[in-house]
């Protein structure tokens, strides 16, 4: 269960400006119902002054996306198309006592629909998606979308970007193209990062290491079949090793190397070791 | 009719200790304290119970009580079946699962296939939730190490061909590994005409409290222990056996056993009840699954234009438990992978929710769901931008 505020649930269970507006003259949706969620935002705009008089909504989606929804209402009606404009998600959060980190994309719906709709208002053409830019194709999040969300709210992690835009939560084909734009936004400290996640081990460690499993696990085990094993040398990842005795003459000596060298290496040591045989 | 009625309809996560199966452990909170590894009285008199509790486990399969190795519950049991079987044959490479398994068995099996360079196959299922058994049969080759399917579905209760799966794994010599945690003590199980090699059991889906399993291991499986110690459970999984809970578990299958058929044809009323009373009640409402060969007490149903977590918020305010296959209650953005695997639409996939009764459910906690869920659909069917009258 997720730990919603007092005031998501009173929003959710009680919504505010609740359904359609029939003398509305600005409408915006956003979503989907392939999305999981979806807003519909209808406004009634004073022409002279630009103010919203009325805010509606009907939305498709959990309990914070009809609380966030509910709460954009109450913030915009009263103000100025240019007012409105200027009210970010973490508003419409923070109107609530917070989101839970996962929902935030929920209250980012909800400033989306409302600039849907004043574009709606003002005739101009709300920005749409060409297919060729999707970068997440479960949430049809463009990768403009997700530099926005990054810029704007200090995104570092793959898991941020899937809490504020929902890219990368679907399938997951897209983390690689987010961790790159990551990468890029947040210049290379970042990078760095997230290519190496494990602590680096140094050199000479990767060598003591390799040495003491060939020498304690991988020999005494090639042994038993009349076989033996000399390590040549460690470059990097690169394991040199000579076989001996049986091991030598057996026409499966590759396969031998690679298996069992190699899987063993890669599962004590590093896993990206190559076994190579010297010569 | 009370209107803060408590209606638990959420049986396949959990159930309900049996006033039963309490009475049956209270002793070993008390005076049966002993360890039944002990040569003295108080291990042995303890001991006699294991065996017995042992034997009714193994009566409920009608298998022998040294096939049956106690777990402390199905993720570990289902890890046990096939870590245990890989570890003991490295030769061969290739493993079969499904894509609708539980995640104990399904991330189990990618894992090994991500970082043990392992192949995997994960065979799809119809729209119903069906698997192609001539397809199964074109997969298994002879570097199949394993095959795990799923006795019963715990999202949409379809239960599998398990004797046809088990008959052809054994055709193929593939070892045969069957997650039975939703179906064990819901249907007749007789492993003497299903060739079943491991199948994993959960206490707490049967009336125990959580923290019991078991692995039914056939005898001749090539299988390497799970926890190394002592000689607990014939070397397989060391650690001193929980008592308390294993007694607990014996009990309940034995209450399974004396009641299954009758329960089944009381649980399946209600349930059936309940599903033609919400398809009446409520338009665009689908059943996700197969309804020819369904667990009794499981039904999945999907209303169209709404999403899950709402109605489950909504019905909890009423009192009413049930679960949801919908993305926002787990914590995941995409919808259960169960209904996803089943291509069930998104008009509805979001909006399905899963009720599952058990043998405490009654006729009046089934009237009162049927008040309160039209009303919650009605709700927020009027909030959604997608339904129209």
């Amino acid at each position: 269960m997720w730990d919603y505020t007092k005031s998501v649930i009173d929003h959710f269970e009680h919504p505010r400006n609740a359904g359609k507006l029939k003398d509305a003259n600005a409408v915006g949706q956003v979503g989907s119902l392939a999305c999981g969620d979806a807003l519909k935002l209808f406004l009634k705009v004073d022409p002279e002054t630009e103010k919203i008089e009325k805010a509606k909504f009907l939305t498709f989606g959990c309990a914070s996306a009809i609380a966030s929804a509910s709460a954009l209402t109450e913030l915009v009606v009263g103000k100025t198309l240019d007012e409105a404009l200027a009210v970010t998600n973490e508003e419409i959060a923070a109107f609530l006592g917070g989101l839970p980190k996962q929902k935030m994309h929920c209250s980012v719906m909800g400033k989306e629909a409302l600039e849907a709709a004043i574009a709606n208002y003002r005739g101009q053409k709300v920005v749409e998606h060409k297919e060729q830019e999707v970068l997440c194709k479960c949430f049809w999040v463009d990768e403009e979308k997700i530099r926005q969300n990054i810029k704007e709210h200090g995104l570092k992690t793959v898991e941020e970007v899937t809490a504020y835009t929902k890219a990368g939560g679907g399938c997951g084909n897209c983390i690689g193209d987010i961790k790159r734009i990551l990468a890029e936004e947040n210049g290379s400290s970042v990078k760095e990062q997230l290519v190496e996640k494990k602590p680096k081990m140094t050199n000479i460690a990767r060598m003591k290491l390799v040495s003491k499993v060939v020498e304690e696990e991988i020999a005494p085990m090639l042994r038993k079949d009349g076989g033996d094993i000399e390590l040549v040398d460690v470059d990097n990842t690169d394991v040199y090793v000579k076989l001996r005795g049986a091991c030598a003459r057996c026409a499966n000596a590759k396969a031998t190397l690679r298996q069992i060298v190699e899987a063993k290496l890669r599962e004590s040591v590093d896993e990206d070791i190559t076994i190579i045989e010297a010569q | 009719m009370q209107e803060n009625m408590q209606v638990y309809l959420d049986n396949n996560a959990t159930c309900m200790v049996s006033p039963g199966v309490r009475e049956a452990m209270m002793p070993f909170f008390g005076e049966l304290y002993g360890n039944p590894s002990s040569i003295h009285n108080f291990g042995g008199q303890v001991a006699k119970h294991l065996v017995t509790a042992r034997e009714k486990v193994a009566a409920m399969f009608n298998v022998s009580p040294d096939e049956i190795v106690f777990t402390s519950c199905g993720s570990e049991s289902d890890n046990h079946a096939i870590r245990g079987v890989l570890e003991s044959n490295k030769d061969k490479r290739h493993i079969v699962t499904t894509k609708v398994e539980h995640p104990a068995v399904l991330n189990v099996y990618r894992f090994l296939a991500k970082n043990k360079g392992y192949k995997i196959t994960e065979l799809g299922v119809d729209n119903l939730g069906d698997l192609n058994l001539d397809e199964l049969r074109t997969v298994l080759s002879p570097d199949t190490a394993l095959l795990s399917v799923m006795t019963a579905n715990n999202e949409t209760g379809n239960i599998f061909p398990i004797k046809e799966i088990a008959e052809i794994a054994k055709e193929k010599n593939v070892i045969f590994h069957t997650d039975a945690v939703q179906a064990a003590g819901k249907i007749p199980m007789d492993l003497k005409k299903i060739p079943v090699d491991l199948l994993s059991l959960s206490g707490h889906k049967l009336h125990t409290p959580k923290g019991i399993g078991v692995l039914y291991i056939r005898r001749g499986t090539p299988i390497s222990p799970f926890i190394i110690g002592g000689h607990q459970e014939n070397g397989r999984r060391g650690g001193t056996e929980n008592v308390p809970y294993i007694v607990g578990l014996g009990k309940a299958c034995e209450e399974a056993v004396a009641h299954m058929n009758e329960e089944s044809d009381y649980v399946s009323k209600l349930r059936d009840k309940l599903e033609a009373g919400l398809r009446a009640a409520i338009s665009h409402t689908y059943i996700n699954g197969n309804p020819l060969h369904r667990l009794p007490n499981t039904t999945n149903i999907g209303f169209e234009f709404i999403e899950g977590e709402s109605i489950l918020l909504h019905l909890s305010k009423a009192g009413i438990a049930a679960s949801s296959g919908s993305a926002c209650t787990s914590g995941s953005l995409e919808p259960s992978h169960v209904l996803m695997a089943m291509g069930v639409p998104f008009t509805y996939a979001h909006g399905s929710v899963r009720f599952s009764l058990s043998r405490f459910t009654t006729d009046a906690e089934i009237d009162y769901t049927l008040k309160i869920v039209p009303e919650v659909v009605k709700t927020l069917r009027e909030l959604s931008p997608f339904y129209e009258e």
